[in-house]
């Protein structure tokens, strides 16, 4: 986040998520059981998930904006029905790669460890 | 006292009617979903399931139920069928046997106990699986026949166009699933999900095939894809349901079946089954999203569809030159 824009005083909103999620972490987790301690567990990780978007977010939209450039379309829908429409299909490998980067990041920001290792933290 | 009629009692009448006055007790609801409820209980002291369908859903149970007995009298280990039929109120229903064992792919995965079980379900499967794909299919009249790739293809729109999003992923995959189908002749009956979680086992390994009712007529190799993707692997790095490799699965099932399993098709049905699991992850964010069914936890699943995508990425690296000309 470009934190030298924001009139907000601190925290931050991921320094914000990231105490709620220790709070869950410490005390809700160790003092619930069954569901409610299952779905305490599934509430850290997205807040996890969340402070990892704020962290990597902006960087993400612009360089997928710029793969999206490259392939001369201005959105994932676009890219999507040239997909369907087999516009790209002369610039496969190029449409493949674009793809398989913005996946990567969704991935950083949504469960980095279920990629391989040399995908993760690229 | 009040008067009022109880329903689990009048449950029971209606079970002890079905099989022929035999004295029901402990009814216990296991789970109810949005189709179906299911119940345990016990038959002169037998433990037997009982499988009620609601109103409105669109399958019809009296026709799993033929695909239960077909299964049995084909090999299939299955729990028996002791009744099925429409009860008073017109729900249908079918009572079957109790099978003891374990149902939860991560014990089975991971305990102790089932450490032998691990080593044996992959020959299990194939050869479960090859008596499910032997059964006569005019045995099973009813069984829907839908094009796979078409039914997900109008889901994925739809999704779509809820959700006001798209995936360059995916129609990358329906591009390449369009391209590149199996020329396979056989048409069988198709379990439809098949994998940990619909099967009970034992320490000794599998003891019964349940959940029939995404049963349908398509290509065998549907069901081995679909035990293949990455999601019922449950963690584990092995690609067979968590417990074994491709060629153990492929030689099990070509020496069930007695004629060879193409590994290209088995590799076509687990992409096709990535992005259906892919698109099941949308409809269940899409539950919260689209307000039926408010939950942090399925709201977290529309994150969940980034790893179908990247799997279907990693399955067909190397493979896009049926799309172009690059």
């Amino acid at each position: 986040m470009n934190v030298e824009r924001s009139p907000h005083d601190v925290p931050s909103a991921a320094q914000l998520v990231e105490s709620v999620r220790e709070w869950l972490q410490n005390d809700v987790l160790t003092s619930t059981t069954g569901r409610v301690q299952f779905h305490s567990r599934v509430a850290i990780n997205v807040l996890a998930m969340v402070e990892r978007e704020l962290a990597m977010g902006s960087r993400q939209s612009i360089e997928h904006a710029s793969r999206l450039a490259r392939l001369g379309v201005a959105s994932d829908v676009e890219l999507a029905s040239a997909i369907r429409a087999g516009s790209l299909d002369d610039r496969i490998d190029e449409v493949v790669a674009a793809v398989r980067a913005s996946v990567v990041d969704k991935l950083s920001v949504a469960n980095p460890t279920y990629m391989r290792r040399d995908d993760q933290s690229s | 006292m009040s008067s009022s009629p109880d329903p689990r009692g009048e449950l029971a009448d209606a079970i002890s009617r079905a099989l022929d006055g035999r004295a029901i007790g402990a009814l216990t609801r296991l789970s109810g979903g949005a189709s179906r409820e299911t119940w345990r209980f016990e038959a002169d002291g037998e433990p037997l399931i009982l499988q009620r369908q609601r109103a409105g859903d669109t399958r019809d149970m009296e026709v799993e139920a033929s695909v239960l007995r077909a299964a049995a009298a084909a090999g299939v280990p299955v729990p028996h069928l002791l009744a099925s039929g429409r009860f008073e109120n017109g729900a249908r229903y079918m009572i079957q046997s109790w099978v003891d064992g374990e149902t939860i792919a991560r014990k089975i995965l991971r305990d102790d106990d089932f450490a032998s079980a691990r080593d044996s379900l992959v020959g299990q499967f194939a050869t479960a699986l090859a008596a499910v794909h032997s059964i006569p299919v005019d045995d099973v009249p009813g069984l829907p026949t839908t094009d796979q790739v078409a039914q997900y293809r109008q889901s994925l729109d739809d999704l779509n166009a809820q959700l006001q999003q798209s995936h360059p992923a995916f129609e990358l995959a329906f591009r390449w699933l369009e391209a590149n189908r199996p020329a396979s002749a056989r048409r069988t009956v198709v379990h439809g999900d098949f994998r940990l979680g619909n099967v009970m086992v034992g320490p000794e390994g599998l003891r019964a095939v349940l959940d029939w009712e995404l049963a349908h007529i398509g290509d065998p190799m549907e069901d081995l894809g679909w035990l293949c993707v990455r999601a019922w692997r449950f963690g584990s790095d092995l690609p067979v349901a968590g417990v074994g490799n491709y060629d153990a699965l492929l030689a099990a099932y070509e020496s069930a079946t007695g004629s060879p399993a193409d590994p290209e098709a088995l590799l076509w049905w687990e992409v096709l089954g990535t992005v259906k699991w892919g698109i099941m992850c949308m409809l269940q964010a899409s539950a919260h999203l689209l307000g039926f069914s408010r939950s942090h936890e399925l709201a977290a699943i529309g994150r969940r569809v980034c790893e179908n995508e990247y799997d279907i990425l990693l399955a067909l690296e190397g493979r896009w030159s049926s799309l172009g000309v690059s």
